[in-house]
Parts: structure tokens; sequence; C-alpha cells
């Protein structure tokens, strides 16, 4: 935060100067929202690049006062995330098929909590990652947005409401349906895998 | 079979992962605050072409990349990222510009050119491939007479020659004239591959012929105009001074406009 608002004065001053900065410091969040936002890796490195560097170019053409005056961390996540949703509702346009928990292979769902340390554990906590990442997917966007923003990112509520620009009450309730879907998504799976299992 | 709310979030704070190495780079060019550069073929050698966002920024000859990053950088002030190629669209707009289509759009990034540099420039880029005009006449089109030294000046630091044809200047007297990409033969290999009779060229400008007419329209031409050459034997006329055109009363073309190259 304070590093941001660092680079906020320094931006200010010398735009050309201090994007490479801002870049550096914001570039792996802008990815990992547009990564679990959209699955791909392809099309989460687009939507990054493409939100920074509209950033800069909105930034190139406001004077010194309202660059001070950017929240750089929830008004970045704001470019992004739009980004992803017009990319999200064009796919569903083009009648691609929206994710499912079917996309989820059994046996990935290994809880996070075994995952300690080594080698193997470091394999075993990918494959948790990836499949927390294919539950998240089947999030309706909204709720997805929200988990994502506040427990991916780590914005805070009000940095939350910022971004998502509702009520900070509105933000908090999305993040907690949104939490308690993952759940729900969670123990579904659970439950299949073990029925493979026995079977 | 229950999970707690803090495991949830701890599985969720794993997702933060990190950009892939080509997002930094991929946001810089695109902005024009670094450039990226690839080698091409071309008929002089291999050139390398540096662009960013902004467009086209560099076409040297150049074969040590060391060498052309370090000096791309001291002109432009921006660090070089080599590229294994051009951007496809890139490269069909070149080729299609070396191959003579002047109305194909490649985007330029002259930051850091005077304005006086950007008309000469622009003035080049209106020559179609084949032609010729003098220095003079770049000066005289673009409202700067007297500046026939300072148009040579800024052909010569034009930072993407072939792709604005500065090559197709040259001087009054017949004589080429020089070439910031890799000296003057290769001035004569780019002409000479673009059509121009350069032996028909020299001949004339070594008889002091300044201007070809036709006594069938009475309109003078500079001799490398796609109308003097239409022109038969027969019918052409040639001159070594404005003198001589307004002696016989024939009219300026239209395309070429020669009254320009003398206008100095």
């Amino acid at each position: 935060m304070d590093n941001d608002n660092q680079l906020i004065e320094a931006a200010a001053r010398d735009l050309d100067g201090t994007f490479e900065a801002v870049v550096v410091a914001h570039q792996d969040r802008l990815y990992s929202i547009a990564l679990r936002m959209l699955g791909d890796p392809h099309d989460a490195e687009e939507a990054a690049q493409d939100a920074l560097v509209r950033a800069y170019r909105a930034m190139a053409g406001y004077p010194a006062e309202r660059i001070l005056a950017l929240r750089l961390r929830p008004w970045l996540a704001t470019i992004v995330l739009n980004l992803c949703r017009s990319r999200i509702a064009r796919r569903a346009a083009a009648g691609r098929p929206a994710l499912s928990l079917d996309a989820a292979e059994p046996g990935m769902l290994e809880p996070v909590a075994d995952a300690r340390s080594g080698p193997a554990a470091t394999v075993a906590r990918r494959a948790a990652g990836r499949a927390w990442a294919d539950l998240l997917l089947t999030l309706p966007p909204a709720y997805r947005s929200a988990v994502v923003l506040r427990h991916v990112d780590g914005l805070s509520y009000p940095e939350l409401a910022t971004a998502l620009d509702r009520p900070e009450g509105t933000v908090k309730a999305q993040v907690h349906r949104g939490l308690a879907m993952l759940r729900t998504a969670f123990e579904a799976a659970e439950r299949r895998e073990r029925k493979e299992l026995t079977a | 079979m229950t999970i707690e709310d803090r495991e949830l979030e701890e599985a969720m704070a794993t997702l933060l992962t990190t950009a892939p190495p080509s997002l930094a780079p991929g946001v810089l060019s695109e902005i024009g605050l670094v450039d990226r550069y690839a080698h091409v073929v071309s008929p002089i050698g291999a050139l390398v072409v540096a662009w960013n966002g902004l467009g086209v920024s560099a076409v040297e000859a150049s074969e040590n990349d060391a060498a052309f990053e370090e000096a791309h950088e001291a002109r432009t002030g921006r660090r070089t990222i080599r590229a294994e190629r051009l951007p496809a669209r890139l490269e069909r707009a070149i080729q299609r510009r070396l191959g003579g289509d002047r109305h194909v759009r490649i985007d330029l990034d002259l930051r850091g050119h005077t304005d006086f540099e950007r008309d000469v420039w622009q003035k080049a880029l209106e020559i179609p491939r084949g032609e010729v005009r003098p220095y003079g006449w770049v000066a005289a089109e673009i409202g700067r007479p007297r500046a026939v030294r300072a148009v040579g000046t800024a052909l010569g630091h034009n930072p993407v020659p072939l792709i604005v044809p500065c090559h197709r200047v040259v001087r009054s007297d017949g004589l080429l004239g020089q070439y910031s990409l890799g000296g003057p033969q290769n001035k004569r290999t780019i002409l000479a591959a673009e059509g121009v009779d350069l032996p028909r060229l020299e001949r004339l400008a070594s008889s002091g012929i300044r201007f070809l007419g036709s006594d069938t329209t009475k309109i003078f031409c500079l001799p490398t105009c796609r109308h003097a050459r239409r022109v038969t034997d027969r019918h052409r006329l040639e001159f070594r001074s404005m003198d001589e055109v307004r002696a016989r009363g024939y009219r300026a073309c239209r395309v070429c406009r020669p009254a320009a190259a003398v206008a100095a």
C-alpha cells in the first residue's frame, strides 16, 4: 500500500519513467485474477496485458491530480475484471460451454491440508491448487469475482467495494455466498470421488 | 466431509500465482516503453526491424544484435528485446510496401523527431516506386524551398529506411547521393530493383537534361515520372532548364510537379 502511494506519486510526475515499476508490482495479482476468472492461461495473459495497457493509456490522459487520487489496487482490479467479464460474455455468446464440475478430474481433489513439504508435497499442492481453481470456475461470475478479489487477490472489503462499485455490505454477502457455493461444490466433488473409489 | 471457512480461504490464497515472463515485456512494448526487434531478409541483405505498439521505430543493416541494441537505446532511450519474427500483420504490410503498395498502412513510431523531419519523410512516402525526385523537389514541396541541405540531412536521419523510401530522393545532377542504409551502392541496388532505369537516368543527367516533355500534350515531367515514360521517342522533347520549357509554353505535369524541383 505504501509502495503504491510512492508509485502513484512518481507516476504523476513521470508516467513513462514509472510505469514499468507499476507493471512489476501488479502483474502477478492481475494475472492471477484473470486466470481464476477465465481458467485459460493464454486468455488470462491477454486480459492482464490488456488491463495494464489500458491503465497506462488512461493515466497518460489524466492530469496529475487525477493520478494522485487513484487507488491503484482496486482500480487495476476493476479494469482486469471488466475485461474478464466481457471475455466470459463473448464466450457465452459464441456458445462455448461454461466450465463445469465435470472438468475437475477425480483424484485431483486432495485437501490442501495434506500438503507439507518436499517434491511430493509440491506436486500434491499443485494438483490441489488445480482442483480448487476448477471448482472456482464453476461459480457464477459475480460470486467468483467477489471470492477471487477477496481471497485470491486479498483486497480488503473497502477496496473490494470500490473495485466492484457496490456497497460494502453487498460485497461481503457476495463473498460469503461465493464461499458457501464453493464449499458445496467441494463436498459434492469429494462425495463423487469417494463413490468412484468404492465402486 | 465438511471444510472450515478458514481452510477454504487458505485454499483460495494458494491460487495467487506468478505472471508468465512474457507479460511485462508485452505490456511495455505495446505502450511504447520498450521496443522489440527481429531480423528480416531484404534484397540488400539481412536487416533489423524494431517496433512497438505505436509502430515501426527502426530499420537498420546490422548483423550484431548487441551493437544494434546499444545504438538503438542510445538513440531512442528505449530498451530492445529480441523477437523471433515480426508480427505476421506487420511482416505482410512491410512486404506489400516494399512491393510498391504505398497505401498499405504501416504505423511509425517517430517520437523524438522534429516536425521538419516528419514532413520530409512524409513527402518521401509520396514518391511512387520506380521513380525518383531531387532533394530540391522535396524542399519545395514541403514549403521550405531553401532547405535543400536540411532535407538531405533529414533523409539521412530517416530511422525507417525502405519503409519511408528516402532512397527515391536523389541529387538533381543525376548522382544518386548518400544512403543511410549501408551506403550508396545499396541505393543503386534498391532503385534498380524497383525498376528505375539508372543508366538512362544518369545519361540524361550527364547531358544536362532535367525534364522530358510530350509534343502532343505539351506537358513536361521529371524524367522518371510514369507519364514521361509513356511518351514515345517520336514525341519526346528534352529540356535543360525551366527557361527552355517556358519558351515552348509547356505546362507542368500535375503528378510529378516538376517545377518544384527547380524552385530552389
